[in-house]
């Protein structure tokens, strides 16, 4: 038991908490009435100070809650609920942020990190920035500030004890001091390097968007409307490449690990996070456009302030509870959802309240855009994003809209749309069609003077490209008998122009210099990316649908979506080109290469640990011999399945696997898809059904052969031959003693694919008879030796059976995923690119990379 | 009239149109006696509707019907609504591994003659808190 380190985390919350408190003042007062940069230079002192002891103290918590997990300290409710003795060094960081403190730990502690850069960088912008930071930061640590002032408590600590969160468990009234031996573990679905890198990535994309905001609120504060623009740009830049690879990292982490077939489900969770960065996106290029050719100012203030607000609202409804039974993934509710909803309201209307205020003094261009500005193009796009991010936050906003009414006492039942996939695709296509093609259509513009000539010229290439390089996608398509709408005809032809016009700014900007083409190459990756999410959700082929031609005669005589196959271990089921066969159940063993199968492994009653019952060989190498003791982790089931392609007659191995998970109850059985990738497509595979591995096997009565060697018979249907006698060997886990006596017999089994030796063993202790049975996973069949009659020569085996082993899986094929993520890829990379760009020309002038010809026609600043 | 005015009215104009097509998208909970009755109007649109499995004694869920052997795509169980009101409903998929924990199920689909046709099943499982509270922390005593 050691309450000093919660005591020190808790303390250390509670005074993180005041420094937030000291530093908002001090930076409010030091910059209050003062003209940007002339700040007092006493106030600046002390709230410099205030944020770095802030800042120490957050360090402090994370440290004390991070040793918390890592010594297993279950005395603490936060160990004991997220960590177990079990878990892998790499996921005890993930139990870090499994919890709702923990993930607003690492958000605050992104915060701290920003802070300090623009305390460091922007010394001119610091006092106002700072301070919105740490007013932002006194509302965040407030939620794990974990104090009781009256009847309210404030906050929920990560550093409450066991005993004071199950004050009721009997244990605790015998003896106060019970420190619980194992902790009850992580969500076995976290335990995914995923889960390691994208909560950080994600929290980091979520504290970048506080940069821009806070710059756009000191703008706003100090009257510095138009210059913070410039500071602000990279940030949101990293922010959108951030947030962006983020939400992505989240897709693929669904896509490996949870079993709905696919990549993006459209649940309220992802939403919440998308819906801002499309904004966020959307932002920066209102800000672009304002730092290169001022206009737009206006949708920068309006676009920066609505991507932090849709955070907040983003946080208010993931962790509020809010969502109820419309989401099946959000965090579990602490009471936390007053404290979440002022925090999401002081910060919207005060800087809702302060825009409005100065609404009428941010300059406007006076200029009207014709067709022939890019601006005009990039504004339109930006407008598209915003409505494709409106329709995603009406309609996951849907519990809320019931909530409030519930709330004014008017009952309302409104769900979610019973096909959400088709009602946000709906949409989200067509902004994916607008999106591919203004991009391609800007970056060519803004590029070049524009008029009727030289636009004709531009574009003519790429179009007459993208029309014969549709015809003959639509071509291939209707090739391998398959239909494409006309909606699917609008995103490739959409998606083609946005690679091939980006993909030639791209060329012609090399001449000029690589860093330029940030933009064109986050583009491109985008146009990729609609192209690959058209092709592999599109297009997505389930392998596994019954071709058997059976007809099971039950309500419906219609046919009917049966997308789900049982596959009996060991034989070969034949499905559109692919031979499936299942072989067997393994285990992941620490060390050894691949998975080892279960037949090898003689389970102990330490759940972790077995006995090699063959040498356990990987590639050659033997890892294990007979009889030595295996680490395994019992968690997880993997199950083989061996393709074969008909055609081509190649091979190859998924492990779809299952994992025990008694969070969810009793019957808690998780599933997770295996993927084979190739370069034009992937195979995924998981398993929808399987006789549960913990249940004790349902044996048959046992029937008595009596046998001489030579002997054949006929078990669960496999022939066999009954070869031996012999000492018996294979006595891992017998503990024999001096004395004893051991035979085993030698039957040989036939089965589908192999023979199997099975070794039922006869002991003969102090004149007791001991008989261990022996099994074959494979064949469901248990043999024991019960009797020998040494004088005839008869021994007498007990034959029983089981239910044959059999998984039901469901199979897909998914064309050109890899367009989706070399696209991210890209994207990011352009992010990147820009990021460098921006860096680089440091002191020099903002306009040395613009074009001649923008910079001759560029609209004067009003102001 | 400006170019802005055409654009602004533009964009209201999308805007309205994402908010009626969500509308007219919205599903909505409803019971059984409901459902029911929108299926004999002729009214095919999916709804949503909650409630509990039929258990015994030991809190065991009965009337459960899946047969992975004969169709491993068809799973039949009875729920009972928030009204009270039972009706076996028919899933076309494998049965969904934690079905017998469930403390609530929510399912969306439509009445197809006798039986509702579900397309889509969301398990309410017991909260992870009140659940480990009760096993974990005894399982550690012993």
């Amino acid at each position: 038991m050691n309450l000093l380190i919660g005591n020190i985390g808790h303390l250390s919350v509670i005074v993180a908490f005041a420094a937030a408190l000291v530093a908002a003042y001090s930076y409010f007062q030091a910059t209050r009435g003062r003209a940007l940069g002339d700040d007092d230079t006493t106030w600046l002192r002390v709230a410099r100070g205030a944020f770095f002891v802030h800042g120490l103290a957050v360090f402090t918590v994370i440290g004390c809650l991070f040793n918390i997990i890592q010594a297993h300290r279950y005395e603490y409710y936060y160990a004991w609920s997220h960590s177990s003795n079990h878990l892998p060094v790499e996921y005890m960081i993930s139990c870090f942020w499994e919890g709702q403190e923990g993930s607003f730990l690492l958000w605050i502690f992104w915060h701290v990190v920003l802070g300090l850069f623009i305390m460091r960088f922007n010394r001119k912008w610091e006092a106002p920035v700072m301070a919105v930071f740490s007013g932002v930061q006194l509302f965040l640590v407030s939620m794990i500030l974990g104090i009781v002032l009256g009847d309210v408590k404030i906050g929920s600590s990560p550093f409450i004890l066991l005993r004071d969160f199950l004050t009721d468990l009997p244990v605790f009234k015998l003896n106060p001091d019970f420190v619980p031996k194992d902790g009850t573990g992580l969500n076995a679905l976290l335990q995914n390097y995923w889960m390691v890198i994208h909560p950080p990535t994600l929290f980091l994309g979520f504290a970048l968007t506080l940069v821009p905001f806070a710059f756009a609120i000191a703008g706003l504060w100090k009257r510095e409307l138009t210059s913070w623009v410039k500071p602000a740009l990279p940030w949101t830049l990293i922010g959108g490449g951030v947030l962006g690879i983020g939400v992505v990292m989240g897709a693929y982490w669904a896509y490996e690990t949870l079993n709905f077939g696919g990549y993006w489900n459209w649940d309220p969770v992802e939403n919440a996070v998308y819906i801002p960065w499309l904004v966020l996106v959307a932002s920066l290029h209102g800000m672009v456009l304002w730092q290169k050719r001022r206009t737009g100012l206006r949708t920068s203030f309006a676009l920066v302030i609505a991507t932090f607000v849709l955070i907040l609202y983003a946080t208010f409804l993931t962790r509020s509870g809010v969502l109820g039974n419309a989401s099946v993934h959000s965090f579990t509710d602490l009471g936390l959802s007053g404290q979440l909803f002022i925090y999401m309201a002081v910060f919207s209307v005060l800087a809702i309240a302060l825009l409005v205020y100065r609404w009428k003094e941010i300059p406007i261009s006076e200029k009207e855009l014709t067709l022939y500005n890019p601006e005009l193009w990039v504004f339109v796009g930006a407008t598209v994003l915003c409505l494709g991010a409106f329709q995603v936050l009406f309609t996951t906003s849907i519990p809320v809209y019931n909530s409030f009414m519930g709330l004014i006492g008017i009952k309302t039942n409104v769900a979610l749309p019973a096909d959400q996939i088709a009602h946000y695709s709906k949409a989200q296509l067509w902004m994916g069609v607008s999106v591919a093609l203004l991009s391609g259509l800007a970056q060519i513009m803004w590029w070049q003077r524009n008029d009727k000539t030289t636009l004709v010229n531009s574009l003519t290439a790429p179009t007459l490209l993208t029309l014969l390089g549709t015809a003959l996608v639509m071509l291939l398509v209707r090739y391998n008998g398959l239909t494409i709408t006309p909606a699917y005809v609008m995103l490739t032809l959409a998606g083609l122009f946005g690679v091939l016009a980006n993909f030639g700014t791209i060329f012609t900007l090399l001449r000029r210099g690589v860093r330029l083409s940030g933009g064109a190459v986050a583009h491109l990756g985008v146009a990729l990316m609609l192209l690959g999410i058209l092709a592999s959700s599109g297009y997505s082929n389930i392998i596994s649908r019954n071709v058997s031609g059976l007809i099971y005669s039950r309500e419906f005589d219609e046919s009917l979506n049966r997308d789900n196959v049982l596959l009996w271990r060991n034989e070969t089921t034949k499905m559109q080109g692919y031979d499936l066969t299942y072989t067997g159940q393994f285990f992941d063993v620490p060390g050894v290469p691949g998975y080892v199968d279960k037949q090898f492994l003689f389970r102990t009653d330490d759940e972790y640990k077995a006995l090699a019952r063959a040498p356990i060989v990987a590639g050659g190498k033997t890892y294990y011999k007979t009889g030595d003791t295996v680490e395994i982790l019992p968690e997880n089931t993997y199950y083989r399945i061996n393709y074969k392609e008909r055609e081509t007659g190649k091979e190859f191995s998924l492990y779809p696997r299952a994992q025990v998970n008694d969070e969810m109850g009793e019957g808690g059985l998780l599933a997770s898809p295996a993927v084979k990738q190739f370069w034009t497509h992937d195979i995924y595979s998981h398993v929808s059904s399987v006789l549960d591995p913990r249940k004790e096997k349902q044996w048959s009565e046992e029937k008595d052969h009596v046998l001489a060697v030579g002997d054949t018979i006929f078990l669960n249907d496999y022939f066999a031959v009954f070869r031996a006698i012999e000492p018996a060997h294979e006595t891992a886990g017998l503990n024999l003693q001096k004395g004893d006596l051991a035979l085993q017999a030698d039957m040989i089994v036939h089965g589908e694919k192999r023979q199997y030796h099975v070794h039922p063993v006869f002991v003969v202790r102090n004149r007791l008879v001991g008989r261990v049975p022996d099994e074959v996973d494979d064949l469901g069949v248990r043999l024991s030796l019960t009797n020998i009659d040494p004088t005839a020569g008869k021994f007498t085996f007990a034959v029983s059976t089981t239910q044959k082993d059999y998984v039901i899986l469901k199979a897909m094929e998914k064309p050109f995923i890899n367009l989706l993520w070399s696209g991210t890829l890209l994207m990011t990379f352009g992010f990147g690119l820009s990021v460098w760009q921006r860096g680089r020309k440091g002191g020099s002038p903002a306009v040395a990379d613009a074009p001649a010809s923008a910079r001759a026609e560029r609209p004067q600043p009003v102001s | 009239m400006k170019k802005s005015h055409l654009f602004v009215m533009a964009i209201i104009a999308v805007a309205a149109a994402i908010i009626l097509s969500t509308t007219a998208d919205a599903s909505v909970y409803v019971g059984f006696g409901e459902a029911r009755q929108r299926a004999a109007e002729g009214n095919a649109t999916k709804v949503h509707v909650v409630g509990k499995l039929l258990r015994d004694g030991q809190q065991r869920p009965i009337d459960l019907e899946y047969d992975p052997m004969t169709d491993p795509n068809y799973f039949a169980f009875t729920l009972v609504d928030t009204l009270q009101v039972a009706q076996r409903v028919v899933y076309n998929n494998p049965k969904p591994q934690d079905f017998d924990a469930s403390e609530q199920v929510v399912i969306t689909g439509n009445m197809r003659g006798k039986v509702f046709m579900a397309d889509k099943i969301l398990l309410k499982c017991p909260s992870k808190y009140v659940k480990k509270d009760l096993d974990g922390a005894t399982a550690s005593v012993k």
